[in-house]
């Protein structure tokens, strides 16, 4: 399996996605610097955090306008998995792949620590590997992660199943304790923490090593059945 | 932004217009002398800047040559923008720390920030990738509204630039006391790893090589900065605000990817970064190491503004810019690297061989100086040093007997101290974890990093208790040394080098420069017998406000080998059973501790004395012993002593607790601040062969699983308390005192 990491000006969690992918997993990964557009090709898009144009404007909003990204909708339509985080969750938001928005964080300040994430939905591409509830600790490091949606798109989430994981003490004032949502047909799933830093029992944590673990046998499953 | 009026050279010697500028007359004869005729405007601005004690050194010089700086490990010792030293495998670790005071006293968010980005490019200029930073922070009091604004900013700015920049502020250190109310200190360190070809160094060679100009344009801000970093802070520093720089932290993250990408480029020769007296130094550094000489056209120097003048172009301290000196004809290839990151790198100037710093703007020769004369011939002061009437009056006192009636409620006062209490609000805001290589965050003894692809890791520190070095600053000089070790050999780490961030008041009176004077003599002995050598640094004099200075604060950066990461240990108590040992004596020694502040409201008498061959001693056998595998957790005792130390390891664990049985005068056993002493954990089974290792650990309780924390001294029970109780003491104490209306 074949992990692309797009790196766009001012990611900054490229390397720590790129070597979740190829260390902790042991798959193939490489990086995709945000002017070759092309996406074709690998089996699963990683959109890092960071702060992609300084977060200028808008967290997202300028990576979202780049040639890439019609590349990264492409992908979606045709269904290739799509995992965005932190800043990548923010570009998906921005670029319409997901419903929302990221405001500032309720206490105004940027929060960096674990965080206990329940499991809402574990049968996602991205999470067949957990139990549903099961209460993960992955960090989250961020000023702008405060997820809002309306009332209808928040009924929808919850109607189609697209909230996958919520937070157990909501440190940011999400709207019902929102950590990481998925688009209805299932292969855009954007979240605040970061799973690509709870990949090794090291650093304080591997939980979230099964989110990749997920994609993996998932890409087997569904190469298995097309071959 | 405001233009400089420039006046004419005649006019600046018979007015005495480079007294604006800092210069004495004497300074400005020697370069009348140097030059051969009057120096233009320009001219005596460059002089300045590079002459100013932030750049030049020219009262601490003599001091700073004491310190030892050689050893085995040293791979690059002080001059470069970073020193390093080897880890083993090829590879080596860069570090520095700097000051960034005065900005922060008057632009707080900006101050701070530019500091982080000032810090990360001396790193990056190196070829070091940075992998973390650290920050050392003083304050005034908390109760103060102004001084709970400085501290917030700070704080904030250190956060957005370093978050945004990529790099883990993985550690530090604020300490709280009234001396620093005026006059704030923000130091950052910076950490990088480098192999060791890839090694660069701010250098100029080569007759006709081009001088390229990366990053940033240059604009009006920071005109001077180095010239108001080198004096005291005033009732119109206020407006000195526009002499502060504007950080653009995405600008540095696309600087640190180019110039990594750059240093793999054989046209490459040379690379600084442009940080205080930017252009100037920068440029006149380069060429004045190599020998050679430069000339520059600032006609072609990006600009962020209109109509700049050569002074305002060489004088200004914009952020984010490097100066790179590639060889003739290939600059091509390094112009493609900085476009792919969307920057643009400048043809600016050359390589010349008369050893002259020429520069020519709108096709006239406004600066022509003697290149040496700025970077190397800058005066050197010896100043007179008087030992302080306070320091002799207080080495009279009979020690000083403090008288504690209720221990329970005086540790559950002391655990609320600002300096002691949870540092968790300032370091939530930061992003340790970026790069997901952080073992241990902030919050223990040691910052913890581990080294990817090899199962070594690195252990860094900052510290300074500058309450010990007022009271008595060669001992305190010692023990800030010491400090850092012992925090270093906590965490399994064998301590390396250190940088220094000495931060003093105004070096003219001689009270102040006595205190410099003993300060280096303390950490130079101790660096010797830790063998932990000085490999970088920064000086910040004229720390003073109302013409009172700041305790002497040599702020200590120090980094550690941690050889495999299975000897990475945390300050944490692990598990039930385990037996806890104290090593090392405890004596009454109360002056400068956080009791004595508590209880008296200042700090008088003397400072805890430390024997620098038992502090080798007891950090090497500790070492050996968490090596071994023996040790399950290791703490340095430090400010309000052991009850303190002892409630701070239960801290991260809600279900265990303590219980200790002690025996002798209980003030003293719970709150001394005698040196040298840890606390750790072992397992029962291992209690033998860890006394056997280290001569002086003695057993004093055990850790349990009733969360609570038990002490007892000669029998009698003095404190009995649920732990849960003194930690949310411990961790509100800062939020609550922020929230305070005062």
């Amino acid at each position: 399996m074949k992990f692309a990491v797009i790196v766009f000006p001012g990611s900054n969690c490229d390397r720590d996605m790129y070597h979740a992918a190829k260390d902790a997993l042991g798959a193939e990964a490489e990086l995709v610097w945000y002017q070759d557009a092309a996406l074709e090709g690998y089996d699963a898009i990683l959109i890092p955090g960071g702060f992609s144009y300084g977060d200028y404007l808008r967290c997202g909003a300028i990576a979202s306008t780049s040639d890439i990204v019609t590349s990264l909708r492409r992908e979606a339509e045709k269904g290739t998995p799509i995992l965005g985080v932190c800043n990548g969750f923010q570009i998906l938001l921005e670029s319409g792949l997901l419903p929302g928005a990221l405001i500032r964080n309720e206490n105004l300040k940027f929060i960096c620590h674990f965080e206990e994430l329940v499991v809402n939905n574990n049968e996602t591409l991205f999470t067949t590997d957990y139990e549903k509830n099961d209460v993960i600790s992955i960090p989250v490091a961020h000023g702008e992660g405060n997820y809002y949606c309306d009332d209808e798109t928040l009924n929808e989430l919850i109607e189609h199943n697209q909230i996958v994981f919520t937070y157990k003490n909501n440190p940011n004032g999400s709207v019902r304790d929102i950590a990481g949502i998925v688009n209805k047909e299932g292969n855009v799933l954007g979240m605040m923490p970061h799973p690509e830093r709870a990949a090794e029992m090291l650093l304080g944590s591997d939980d979230g090593l099964k989110m990749f673990t997920s994609m993996l046998k998932n890409w087997r499953d569904q190469y298995a059945t097309n071959a | 932004m405001q233009q400089t009026r420039e006046v004419s050279p005649e006019m600046i010697e018979t007015e005495q217009h480079y007294r604006e500028m800092g210069l004495t007359d004497e300074e400005y004869q020697s370069i009348k002398q140097i030059l051969g005729r009057r120096p233009n405007f320009t001219e005596t601005g460059i002089f300045s800047v590079m002459w100013s004690e932030h750049c030049s050194y020219k009262t601490s010089k003599p001091l700073l040559k004491k310190f030892p700086t050689e050893g085995p490990q040293v791979i690059q010792g002080p001059g470069e923008g970073a020193g390093i030293v080897d880890i083993g495998d090829d590879q080596g670790i860069a570090f520095k720390i700097e000051s960034h005071n005065h900005p922060s006293a008057v632009e707080p968010y900006q101050g701070a920030a530019t500091g982080v980005g000032g810090i990360i490019r001396d790193i990056f200029s190196m070829g070091a990738r940075p992998i973390a930073s650290l920050n050392s922070l003083r304050f005034g009091s908390l109760n103060n509204p102004r001084v709970k604004y400085l501290f917030d900013e700070v704080v904030h700015g250190i956060s957005g630039y370093g978050n945004c920049v990529g790099v883990p502020t993985v550690g530090g250190e604020v300490q709280f006391d009234d001396s620093y109310e005026g006059n704030p200190l923000v130091n950052a360190m910076a950490v990088g790893l480098i192999d060791k070809k890839d090694i660069q160094q701010g250098i100029a060679k080569g007759l006709g090589n081009t001088v390229l100009y990366v990053g940033s344009k240059t604009g009006r801000d920071g005109i001077h900065g180095a010239t108001f970093a080198s004096e005291d802070l005033t009732e119109d520093s206020e407006s000195r605000r526009s002499n502060v720089q504007v950080g653009d932290p995405f600008m540095e993250k696309l600087l640190i990817e180019a110039c990594l990408e750059a240093i793999h480029c054989e046209a490459l020769v040379g690379m600084q970064d442009m940080g205080a007296a930017g252009l100037t130094s920068s440029a006149s550094e380069m060429a004045s190491k190599a020998g050679m000489g430069m000339e520059m056209n600032l006609d072609l120097i990006p600009q962020r503004e209109q109509n700049m003048s050569a002074y305002e172009m060489m004088l200004s301290e914009s952020q984010e810019r490097m100066l790179l000196v590639v060889e003739k004809g290939r600059e091509q290839e390094i112009v493609d690297i900085f476009k792919k990151y969307s920057l643009e790198a400048v043809n600016v100037g050359h390589v010349t061989d008369d050893k002259q710093f020429r520069l020519l703007h709108k096709g006239e020769v406004v600066c022509d100086i003697p290149v040496d004369s700025l970077a190397e011939d800058a005066p050197v002061y010896y100043k007179p040093s008087k030992v302080p009437a306070y320091y002799e009056e207080f080495q009279q006192m009979a020690p000083y007997v403090p008288v504690v009636d209720d221990y329970s409620a005086m540790l559950k006062q002391l655990l609320q101290q600002p300096t002691i209490a949870s540092k968790e609000y300032v370091y939530d805001q930061y992003d340790s974890m970026v790069q997901a290589n952080t073992v241990v965050s902030p919050g223990s003894d040691a910052a913890v990093v581990r080294i990817r692809d090899y199962d070594k890791a690195i252990a860094m520190t900052t510290d300074c208790n500058s309450r010990y070095l007022y009271l008595d600053p060669f001992v305190g000089g010692k023990i800030a040394v010491s400090e850092a070790a012992r925090n270093i050999y906590a965490s399994g780490a064998k301590p390396l080098a250190i940088t220094d961030g000495l931060n003093f008041g105004n070096p003219d009176k001689p009270e102040n420069f006595w205190q410099m004077e003993q300060a280096v003599d303390g950490m130079s002995a101790a660096c010797l017998a830790l063998d932990t050598p000085v490999i970088s640094g920064n000086v910040s004099l004229y720390n003073e406000s109302n013409n009172q200075a700041i305790f002497p604060t040599p702020i200590v950066g120090m980094v550690g080998l941690i050889r495999s990461t299975k000897y990475i240990t945390t300050q944490h108590m692990k598990q039930a059973g385990d037996v806890i040992l104290v090593i090392g004596d405890t004596k009454p020694e109360f002056g400068g501790s956080e009791l004595q502040n508590v209880l008296e409201g200042k700090y008088f008498g003397q400072s805890p004395a430390v024997d620098l061959e038992v502090e080798r001693k007891r950090g090497d056998a500790l070492l050996e012993a968490i090596e071994q595998g023996l040790v399950q957790s290791a703490h340095d005792l430090s400010e309000g002593g052991f009850s303190v130390a002892l409630s701070e390891t239960l801290f991260n664990q809600p279900t265990l607790g303590a219980h200790v049985d002690l025996k002798g005068d209980t003030t003293s056993l719970l709150f001394s601040e005698t040196q040298s002493r840890y606390v750790i954990s072992v397992k029962p089974e291992d209690v033998d062969r860890v006394t056997a290792l280290i001569s002086d650990a003695k057993v004093v309780g055990t850790v349990t699983n009733d969360q609570k924390l038990v002490v007892k001294v000669n029998g009698e029970k003095v404190i009995d308390e649920q732990v849960k109780t003194l930690q949310d003491l411990w961790k509100g104490a800062i939020p609550c005192l922020l929230k305070s209306k005062a």
